[in-house]
């Protein structure tokens, strides 16, 4: 048993190693520049609806459009439609740099609407008290529904990391590398079970990892719970 | 005092539109004075929470004027209104802390909003800390205090922009009977102590009584009645101006026609048996019309309709002794029969 796994790793070590730090890179890449444009995103959803602190009823209406198109398109589908783009923004559609702008484009609008649920979750007292206290609609999105709704946004990016890394896998199978594209090209063209297995329960890991760390973080930030 | 701090002329508020519209406040006209303790007071559904929402805009008046100062703020740009409420403060029946922030960064907040330096303003709310009696609960956290604490947070956070006007939205109606006291002694002593104008809003009829010098009734989304504190109380003139002064279920119109007082009871000992020591000391029986008491840890809360006898001495004898008593306010029932 010892000198099989010994056998395998020896084989195939290198390969599995750049399938994960390919994987974590597009995962954690992709997920910083969605939250770049999901959370502005989410936020002004949240602030521009009717009984919102900045009502805007067509700016609403607009971004609700955008962000529901955005999430009703399949990864695979939207990765091969964005191709085009995504080689003029990074010079090339493969690998893990022509991975990373699908999932932007992907995950933005599925972040976008975890930071509105995060925000709707903040007490409207509170918000009403800010205003009470003459605090603008940035002050009220700065000092008061961001810093209330960080627990909720903290667990909501261990779910965004999540399906991230779930695309990423997708993202394999058009040769962006990383342990989904192990699991196609050795797990299942060339059937290889071990490879195929041996990447499963790298991914398991990492989820639970994800899951574990944000869970904790979430409860240490959270001075509710006393 | 003379001088109208808040003046609400003509005051509409409607929700919705068409058949559906509720018409929550219709023509209301109110003057309170700078310095008062002004009581609003009304069943769940009058409309005093809508109209404490419309002396700082949180809520748009379909028509009518909100004069601060003289000033119609309804007319003020987003920035203006937006510094006058640095003058309007207000405190609500869930407390609205922010949850996240030690109760040091809550009072900090207003100040910080107005661009305080960190130093400063952590100075002015430690002294506001000390004001509202916390000094020591500078670094806990919202869900670490109790509804009093948190209601005195909240009081403190208000105060730190020196406000001019505290708008107290039912700032008592979570808290327990002896809390009420605590909060509401706090007010009146704040009202004393920093000439801050305090408007009370509330459906408890012994909050209005404890502390407020003026009230007014409201009823369906209009005034039924307003004026001093003790005038109300001794003779309110509109039916729901007496069914919120006196007893539940008590019908003003059936008592026998002799002296009738009323009683209300502000959290003295409860021990204290006050209809007994009334026939034992001055061998004066009072007869029980109506009644709506509670015990709460050993103190007694809430009002009491006692008969009298027909004889004039008698009578102003057994108010003279009642009103002796500790936390126990009288007065007489007038033309009742």
């Amino acid at each position: 048993m010892a000198e099989a796994i010994s056998a395998f790793w020896t084989q195939y070590g290198d390969l599995l190693l750049v399938g994960l730090r390919d994987t974590l890179v597009m995962t954690f890449v992709s997920t910083f520049f969605a939250y770049v444009i999901g959370l502005p995103l989410g936020v002004l959803v949240n602030i521009t609806q009717p009984h919102g602190i900045w009502p805007r009823k067509w700016v609403n209406r607009i971004l609700g459009w955008i962000i529901n198109v955005g999430r009703s398109l399949p990864f695979i589908i939207l990765m091969i439609a964005v191709m085009g783009f995504t080689k003029l923004l990074v010079g090339t559609k493969i690998g893990v740099r022509g991975a990373i702008p699908p999932l932007v484009i992907s995950a933005a609008p599925f972040i976008a609407r975890m930071v509105e649920t995060s925000l709707a979750e903040v007490d409207g007292g509170v918000v009403e008290a800010a205003q009470s206290m003459g605090a603008s609609v940035p002050q009220v999105v700065t000092k008061v529904y961001l810093p209330e709704a960080k627990p909720s946004l903290i667990l909501g990016a261990s779910i965004s990391l999540i399906t991230i890394l779930g695309y990423t896998a997708i993202a394999g199978a058009i040769g962006s590398g990383g342990l989904g594209d192990l699991a196609v090209r050795y797990g299942y063209q060339r059937y290889i079970p071990s490879m195929l297995w041996t990447t499963v329960i790298l991914i398991i890991v990492l989820v639970q990892i994800i899951q574990t760390v944000f869970s904790w973080l979430s409860t240490k930030v959270d001075k509710r719970l006393r | 005092m003379a001088e109208p701090i808040i003046q609400i002329q003509h005051l509409n508020k409607t929700f919705g539109e068409g058949p559906t519209a509720v018409h929550a406040l219709d023509d209301i006209n109110l003057e309170i004075m700078a310095g008062e303790i002004f009581g609003i007071i009304g069943l769940s559904g009058a409309g005093k929470s809508t109209l404490v929402r419309c002396m700082n805009l949180l809520e748009r008046p379909t028509a009518g004027t909100v004069l601060f100062n003289g000033q119609d703020i309804t007319k003020l740009k987003t920035r203006e209104l937006r510094e006058a409420r640095h003058a309007i403060s207000m405190i609500f029946q869930s407390f609205n802390l922010l949850m996240q922030r030690t109760a040091l960064d809550n009072i900090c907040f207003p100040l910080e909003l107005i661009g305080v330096k960190r130093a400063e303003a952590v100075k002015k709310a430690r002294e506001l800390l000390k004001i509202v009696g916390l000094e020591d609960k500078e670094k806990a956290y919202p869900a670490q205090m109790s509804g009093g604490q948190k209601q005195r947070v909240a009081i403190a956070r208000a105060l730190a922009t020196d406000p001019k006007v505290l708008l107290c939205d039912e700032a008592t109606s979570a808290l327990d009977p002896n809390t009420t006291l605590s909060i509401l002694a706090l007010l009146q002593e704040l009202n004393q102590k920093l000439g801050v104008t305090v408007v009370v809003i509330t459906h408890q009829m012994n909050v209005i009584e404890e502390i407020c010098h003026r009230v007014a009734i409201l009823d369906g989304g209009v005034v039924a009645e307003q004026g001093a504190v003790a005038d109300i109380f001794a003779d309110p003139k509109t039916d729901i101006g007496r069914q919120l002064v006196y007893p539940n279920g008590v019908r003003i119109d059936k008592l026998p026609p002799a002296h009738v007082i009323r009683v209300a009871f502000n959290g003295g000992s409860s021990y204290e048996p006050l209809i007994a020591s009334l026939a034992i000391d001055l061998g004066i029986k009072a007869n029980i019309l109506g009644a709506d008491t509670r015990n709460i840890d050993g103190k007694a809360f809430g009002t009491m309709l006692l008969g009298l006898p027909e004889s004039q001495a008698e009578a102003a004898r057994a108010i003279e002794y009642i009103r002796s008593q500790p936390n126990v306010t009288v007065e007489e029932v007038p033309d009742h029969g």
